[in-house]
């Protein structure tokens, strides 16, 4: 994480890297998307509803400002 | 600050956010009553605010606060396999402010509901 507010040791602004868009999906499908601004919380949190018609899977993305991209996913079955 | 400084500053603030509510609408009406926004009275710290809105019905809500430098918070728009219209985050303020909550509804029709946040210590740092 970076705020865009410091500077290296030449004195050049160091680029913000913070993340700035959060999406959930199932199988494909868009439960939530969420665009961040600098106004959430360090560590952020977020609570939402999704409908899981079948046993799947969740896909949760993360985008920063450098460009980079985090995922991780997690199964769920529905019994 | 001085006073007339501050309320000059919060005026700045303010038109701030409406401008940012109407680039959200387009300048359209804003409705209310189908959005219930959860804020606490007050807020001990305002790096850490839980926020939280529900609106049936609707497919986008964003929200502003409009005493923060940048007014805009967060946008959460509801894909197909949403269960709920609702959502539930933490915020910074800066200082004692409204939270502001705009849904955009699936008619298209806009609705907005405030709460005001009494912030003890701001959340900009210092």
């Amino acid at each position: 994480m970076e705020s865009g507010q410091r500077k290296d040791d030449d004195g050049n602004i160091i680029p913000r890297s913070i993340i700035n868009r959060f999406t959930a999906d199932f199988k494909g499908q868009n439960v939530i998307d969420v665009t961040l601004e600098p106004a959430i919380s360090t560590n952020p949190f977020f609570a939402f509803e999704a409908v899981v018609p079948e046993s799947g899977e969740f896909t949760f993305t993360w985008y920063d400002d450098d460009g980079d991209v985090y995922d991780t996913s997690k199964k769920i079955t529905v019994s | 600050m001085h006073l007339r400084q501050a309320s000059q500053v919060r005026l700045l603030f303010a038109s701030l956010t409406d401008d940012a509510i109407a680039a959200f609408t387009g300048g359209a009406e804003l409705g209310s009553g189908a959005i219930t926004l959860t804020a606490p009275e007050i807020a001990e710290n305002g790096n850490t605010v839980p926020i939280g809105v529900d609106v049936p019905g609707a497919t986008q809500i964003t929200l502003f606060a409009d005493g923060n430098p940048v007014p805009n918070v967060a946008t959460f728009n509801f894909g197909p396999i949403s269960a709920s219209r609702s959502a539930s985050t933490r915020i910074r303020l800066a200082a004692t402010q409204n939270v502001v909550a705009v849904a955009k509804m699936e008619d298209g029709s806009f609705q907005m509901a405030k709460a005001k946040v009494k912030v003890t210590i701001g959340g900009c740092g210092g």
